[in-house]
């Protein structure tokens, strides 16, 4: 059972980046030591004031709410929204800027599969670790031991290296490892977008069966398709607040009506260090329109310094596991114009506008390329940006899509007559 | 919309059952209160004694780890100390002719080496323990204090095999100790401490302050001369004995010598004032490191 009240945290920007330095502290002190006292307390106490409304962010604010023994709680909303503050001040990683909770019965928390996995040691003994991180007893861990090899499947590598290990098999046993977790109350943040298909629905049914077993859950989730099929309740946040509590059919409708649509990201090269003729420097991406007539927004900012050919421009669509969907090519001509003073350099705006097909909803990956011919890159940047698909592009239909089917769904038509 | 949401909560959850029965538990769930921090918390041992089981794994691990890829494995447990005796021996006992205690130089300045690599090795690694685990103390909660701990405890191990090659020493120079021997395992215990209470302080400045990094090494090379190891502490008059053994240390390598050796520097005072500053570097450091590792998650 959890009781919480009034939650709220606050963070400090530019303090969560956490590595001050000690000079810095030094200095801070002294400086406010040689401050004249009166006057200057008082014009730097006001300046304080105003520094923290610029400087800090409410991840969380205010939010109340109950959740009974044996319920199964979605909680949506998109990133941002302080779904994993929640989570992380439930499961006591970090504490709450105001509020209060109680909490009654042992809590586990699977904010990541594998923490602490580590690549040097086997998958034997990598269960053996991971179970005690997340707070199983050794005795625990020996009982369950063989239940978490079959589950995982890995029977015939334990005695390997965990860093030999494929991806698929290493996601499998850190997540089996955390399935066997058997906790009063169990709080999961999105560790189901992972993983390959077959063996996310193997999770997503024994997390089913961990609700059904009367176990209380917290399910985060982007998956509204499966925050449909595992939850009982749902809630949804905003911006640190909660806006909606009820059933998750209600609130799925909700997020999708009230604005809570898809979402894209930006690229900025971390530093202007790429000394190629045409570098790209940022990408902005939108999401504009509805399902099914989704447009991919693009503007890609590029650098040019001295001589190069023209050159074009592709985007790749890839899905959440990096496999390419599809290649848009906006224009195969060179738009970035000639330059071919060696000095020279600029910026250059391309702005595309990619009609998505009716995409399932999920995550999706942007490539963008820059090249003058399909053998000459010039600068790429892989899985620059993402996007996320949360509507269907069915509308009026619950048939819930899985990108086992692929990840476009064509409109289609069916006519019927009786013979 | 708040009250309403907060008078009327999760009206679904009426229509589950609560089947708690069925999984035998019974009554004796634990309650936890989350609230905002205050200023000074408890060291909660009792949860720290609860996960003793954690405690343990990490420093099996960090030993499984540590020499893994290594071509000459756990043998640098051994080589390091030995290393420093040799070049000790030839600079201070050979060159320096530094006395000795009337023992064999090379004998009685590795007694000195073996716990002080024990303690070098234990606060650097657990100055630097948070941050190398940063990703477990964004992603679980367990006690803070697990880390340093688990990683001063692995440490042990090499000071374990350290100390098989300096009884093989004692016998090569046929140095047979009395009953003091005993003494062995108390000291060693206020090395671990000392070791442990320096490096809970470094580990929890260091998830703000990375300049610990670099400050950590500097000091132990520091610390080093200001413990009598290269020399005895019978150099320093009788009556600044007691303020050096202020350094923990001191107390702990003089010990040795005394219950390994039989050196004839009686350490009783300077050891008794060496538990004393361990002991509360250590507590107070356990404070420090429970007032700010709420903060840890949010900063590392």
């Amino acid at each position: 059972m959890i009781a919480a009240s009034g939650l709220g945290k606050r963070y400090v920007l530019g303090e969560t980046s956490g590595s001050d330095s000690l000079r810095d502290a030094l200095a801070a002190t002294f400086s406010r030591a040689a401050v004249k006292r009166a006057a200057n307390a008082v014009a730097s106490f006001a300046r304080r004031e105003e520094r923290d409304d610029a400087t800090t962010l409410w991840s969380l604010r205010d939010v109340s709410f109950d959740v009974r023994e044996g319920e199964t709680l979605g909680i949506i909303g998109r990133n941002g929204a302080g779904k994993s503050t929640l989570l992380k001040i439930l499961s006591r990683i970090t504490q709450p800027t105001t509020g209060r909770v109680r909490v009654v019965g042992r809590v586990g928390s699977l904010l990541e599969v594998g923490t602490g996995f580590h690549p040097d040691l086997t998958g034997r003994e990598n269960i053996f670790l991971n179970g005690a991180i997340l707070g199983m007893r050794r005795t625990e861990i020996a009982r369950k031991f063989d239940e978490i090899v079959a589950f995982a499947e890995v029977e015939r590598f334990l005695d390997t290296q965990v860093k030999h290990y494929s991806s698929g098999m290493y996601l499998r046993l850190a997540f089996a490892v955390a399935a066997h977790l058997e906790p009063d109350i169990l709080l999961v943040d999105e560790v189901l977008a992972v993983g390959d298909l077959e063996f996310q629905r193997k999770c997503i049914g024994k997390m089913g069966r961990v609700a059904g077993e009367g176990r209380t859950v917290l399910f985060v989730s982007h998956n509204m398709a499966a925050v449909r099929t595992l939850c009982r309740s749902a809630m949804v946040l905003d911006g640190g607040q909660l806006v909606r509590v009820g059933e998750p059919g209600e609130c799925i409708a909700y997020y999708v009506a009230h604005g809570f649509r898809e979402e894209a990201s930006t690229w900025t090269r971390p530093s202007s260090a790429a000394d190629t003729p045409i570098a790209i420097t940022r990408i902005e991406s939108r999401l504009a329109g509805v399902q099914p007539n989704l447009t991919l927004e693009l503007d890609v900012l590029l650098e040019t310094r001295g001589r190069h050919k023209p050159a074009f421009v592709t985007v790749d669509i890839l899905d959440a596991a990096g496999v390419a969907l599809m290649q848009a090519l906006p224009r195969l001509e060179g738009f970035v114009p000639e330059a071919f003073v060696p000095d020279r350099s600029g910026g250059h705006r391309v702005r595309i506008a990619v009609e998505l097909p009716p995409l399932v909803p999920g995550q999706y990956f942007v490539t963008v390329w820059v090249g003058s011919h399909h053998a000459d890159t010039l600068d790429a940047v892989e899985r620059a940006v993402r996007f996320e698909v949360h509507e269907s592009p069915s509308t009026g239909r619950s048939y819930p899509h899985s990108a086992d089917h692929g990840h476009i769904v064509p409109p289609s038509t069916a006519s019927y007559e009786a013979l | 919309m708040r009250q309403q949401l907060a008078s009327d909560p999760m009206r679904v959850s009426a229509t589950v059952p609560a089947a708690a029965s069925d999984r035998g538990v019974g009554g004796s769930r634990p309650v936890t209160v989350i609230e905002p921090p205050r200023s000074w918390v408890p060291l909660d041992l009792r949860e720290l004694w609860d996960q003793r089981e954690l405690v343990y794994f990490l420093a099996w691990r960090d030993i499984k780890v540590r020499y893994k890829q290594t071509a000459l494995g756990a043998s640098w447990a051994i080589l390091q100390p030995v290393f420093a005796m040799v070049v000790f021996s030839i600079f201070f006992g050979r060159l320096g002719r530094i006395p000795s205690d009337g023992l064999p130089y090379p004998l009685w300045s590795f007694a000195g080496l073996v716990p002080w690599t024990f303690f070098a090795q234990g606060l650097t690694q657990a100055a630097n323990s948070l941050v190398v685990s940063q990703n477990l103390l964004r992603k679980v909660y367990f006690p803070r204090l697990a880390i340093p701990i688990a990683t001063v405890l692995s440490a042990a191990l090499d000071f374990a095999l350290a100390f098989v090659v300096l009884v093989g020493m004692m016998l090569f120079y046929g140095v047979h100790p009395n009953w003091n021997v005993i003494w062995v395992l108390p000291l060693a215990l206020l090395a671990f401490v000392t070791a442990l209470g320096a490096g809970i302080w470094f580990a929890a400045l260091s998830v703000r302050y990375r300049d610990v990094r670099y400050i950590v090494p500097f000091l132990v090379q520091f610390w080093l001369f200001a413990t009598p190891i290269a020399y005895p502490s019978s150099l320093l008059p009788a009556r600044w004995r007691v303020l050096y053994a202020v350094n923990p240390m001191t107390g702990v390598v003089e010990g040795f010598r005394w219950s390994l050796l039989g050196t004839s520097t009686a350490p009783g005072v300077m050891v008794a004032v060496s538990a004393i500053t361990a002991m509360v570097v250590l507590v107070g450091g356990a404070f420090y490191f429970r007032r700010v590792e709420r903060t840890f998650a949010d900063l590392v």
